[in-house]
């Protein structure tokens, strides 16, 4: 039997819900149920009498090439940020957890960058990239005009996936620690009695124990990418140069509130939420059931 | 030819000794069994030899090189740990293969060898199953299993058989005694299950805080315990100790009423001496109050062993535990006398914890009194 406070009156168990049940409400049921109705009619530019049209958002959306676009640069920002941003994690954890010099440093440091607001972290690199004056001027001076994400499309997606990782890795770094250091030492050490050297008990002992926690932060991150690299794109390169950053998040942005389509914008972010629901599941469904040895 | 050497080794941690000097010698294809309470620094030496933790200062030698600064692969030993360690991710021949693998030893010698090595440690049917999916003892067998597919120079166990239940415990203690013998390399096993110790053990290494209290063979441990710490750790139930001086009749003396006779004749200069006398509860007997010799007690509770029973009883404040073999006749609340052979009288200093053997003044100054 599982031992919990229980409230003697549904009412006064309701009272104390009320005030999350308001917000959940007020910022989260609400403006998603307004979005879905506009993804379903076609609002005028200033508001008010709105038409139902159906599927006919939806319809125009996917057969637009522009669309189609952001989409797949959102795949190649989310592939290629939870790549670095993984990948750079789990070689830092691993060497935390070897207790490499300055380890305790690490450990407090690189959960710093996850507290920044992506608006700050992005006008933090847009001068950090800068070609004219940021640290890869120092490339534009050996070879001029190499690096200019202002201009290059190329340089631009670099340079938010840059951004965006920088961010994640910190976030990423934590849970692959604790999962490191939650596998048992004398695991490690019984490989190391079997003649297994540094490398080779990372590559056969420590990554595939790993595994639960890659396929949660893969998940994660690649969610995350979706949604929380509006504030970088936006400071940084406002989805240019000619549409080379336009992710689906700032095409959702930029329709909505600069080209006032609302219906279009609404519709678009049907389609994100649905993506995400979609990752959501399968973490639930697939990764969470995974076998977790013991 | 001795197959490990241990010369003054000691493990610090920052400012915190743990193992304090140890000298050592274990000959090839023994089996010496290193036995300690908690945290007397048994386990930090085992891992010294395996190359697990850094040596603070002395020497180990294996097999005639110096391995100080070697790392574990480079040592030839293999390793047998209290929670098995088995990996989880691998089925049981891929976890007793795994040194080969790492050795790269051909899939084809792998799987024979693999294949050989489940034999002798009974899991053929077992190969393609997943630690998770065994029983303690299995796992305990895949843990062994592990360790002889290399044939290793030496084996080093750390308290593997700790996680186990009693009845399983024993089996797989004849087991390894079984493979030692099959097998015979050299062994050092460590535990602080004193009946473990004395089965398995050619030779003990009873330590505790960090230093070697006594070396030698079960029975000498047993017999002739080098210090009262080794008396009071070895055996069951552990021997009555009593704190007491030597007088000039020859008498140690409980109080000014109770006297126990000491065998032989007493050096003068120990008359006046603190010491602790010890008595094995299997070497006194309980004989009918009064009897000439004889101390008396009264029986506080009787411990039924099955085989035979332990009668504690208290003499004057003081529990003294008797080992009977056949029935008791007592009953609690009896009055009863401890008789006592001289010869069965252990001593120790009550200073420096140090056995007194014969009451000669050589002992006298071995121990340092």
């Amino acid at each position: 039997m599982e031992k919990r406070a229980t409230f003697s009156s549904t009412r006064i168990g309701l009272l104390f819900a009320l005030p999350m049940l308001v917000l959940i409400f007020v910022f989260f049921y609400w403006p998603s149920g307004q979005a879905l109705y506009w993804a379903f009619t076609l609002e005028q530019p200033w508001g008010g009498g709105n038409t139902w049209v159906g599927l006919q958002n939806f319809r125009q959306l996917l057969s637009d090439p522009y669309y189609w676009g952001a989409i797949s640069r959102s795949m190649v920002f989310g592939l290629g940020s939870t790549g670095i941003a993984m990948g750079v994690a789990l070689l830092l954890a691993l060497f935390t957890d070897r207790e490499m010099r300055g380890h305790k440093a690490y450990r407090s440091i690189f959960i710093w960058p996850y507290a920044i607001a992506a608006p700050a972290l992005g006008l933090a690199f847009r001068f950090i990239l800068a070609p004219e004056a940021g640290f890869l001027s120092l490339i534009n001076q050996i070879w001029p005009g190499l690096w200019n994400p202002a201009l290059d499309g190329t340089d631009a997606m670099i340079a938010v996936i840059i951004a965006f990782s920088w961010k994640y890795i910190g976030y990423n770094f934590i849970f692959f620690l604790s999962a490191l250091q939650s596998i048992p030492r004398s695991l490690i050490e019984a490989a190391a009695m079997d003649g297994s050297g540094p490398m080779r008990r990372m590559w056969d002992i420590q990554l595939p124990l790993l595994t639960p926690t890659l396929f949660f932060l893969l998940v994660i991150n690649i969610t995350e990418s979706f949604q929380d690299s509006f504030g970088i794109v936006d400071i940084m390169t406002q989805g240019g140069p000619a549409r080379a950053t336009e992710l689906m998040v700032y095409k959702i942005y930029f329709d909505g509130f600069k080209g006032l389509d609302y219906s279009g914008a609404a519709a678009q972010s049907i389609i994100l939420m649905g993506l995400v629901v979609l990752l959501t599941i399968v973490q639930f469904r697939f990764i969470e059931r995974r076998v977790h040895y013991k | 030819m001795s197959s490990i050497a241990i010369k003054g080794v000691k493990k610090a941690y920052a400012r915190n000794a743990v193992v304090h000097g140890v000298d050592l010698e274990i000959a090839t294809g023994e089996f010496i069994v290193i036995l300690g309470p908690s945290g007397c620094g048994k386990s930090t030496l085992l891992r010294m030899i395996a190359g697990l933790e850094e040596i603070s200062g002395g020497e180990i030698w294996i097999d005639g090189k110096l391995v100080n600064k070697m790392e574990p692969r480079e040592r030839g030993c293999a390793m047998v740990f209290q929670n098995y360690a088995l990996y989880p991710h691998m089925t049981v021949a891929e976890n007793i293969g795994y040194a080969l693998k790492v050795a790269g030893v051909p899939k084809a010698e792998r799987a024979k060898r693999v294949a050989a090595t489940a034999k002798v440690v009974g899991l053929e049917a077992f190969l393609d199953r997943r630690p998770a999916a065994l029983s303690g003892g299995q796992r305990q067998r895949v843990a062994m299993g592990r360790a002889i597919v290399r044939e290793p120079k030496v084996f080093l166990f750390d308290e593997p058989l700790s996680n186990l239940d009693a009845k399983l415990r024993v089996a797989m203690r004849a087991e390894i005694r079984r493979l030692h013998r099959r097998l015979g390399a050299t062994s050092v096993f460590v535990t602080h299950d004193q009946t473990e110790a004395m089965t398995l053990g050619d030779r003990l290494v009873v330590m505790n805080g960090g230093r070697i209290e006594q070396v030698g063979t079960p029975a000498e441990v047993y017999n002739r315990p080098a210090t009262r710490f080794v008396a009071n750790f070895v055996g069951s139930p552990s021997m009555n100790l009593m704190e007491g001086a030597i007088d000039r009749h020859g008498v140690f003396i409980y109080d000014e009423q109770r006297r126990i006779p000491l065998p032989g004749a007493i050096d003068a200069r120990l008359v006046g001496h603190k010491v602790t006398l010890g008595v094995r509860a299997e070497a006194a007997r309980l004989v009918t109050p009064g009897t000439p010799g004889s101390l008396p007690a009264t029986v506080d509770f009787i411990e039924e062993l099955g085989a035979g029973r332990v009668v504690h009883t208290d003499f004057d404040g003081l529990s003294f535990a008797v080992a009977l073999s056949g029935p008791a006749s007592f009953e609690t609340g009896d009055a009863v006398g401890i008789q006592i052979d001289p010869a069965d009288i252990h001593l120790f200093a009550a200073d420096t914890g140090k056995r007194i053997d014969a009451l000669t003044s050589q002992s006298l100054a071995a121990a340092s009194l």
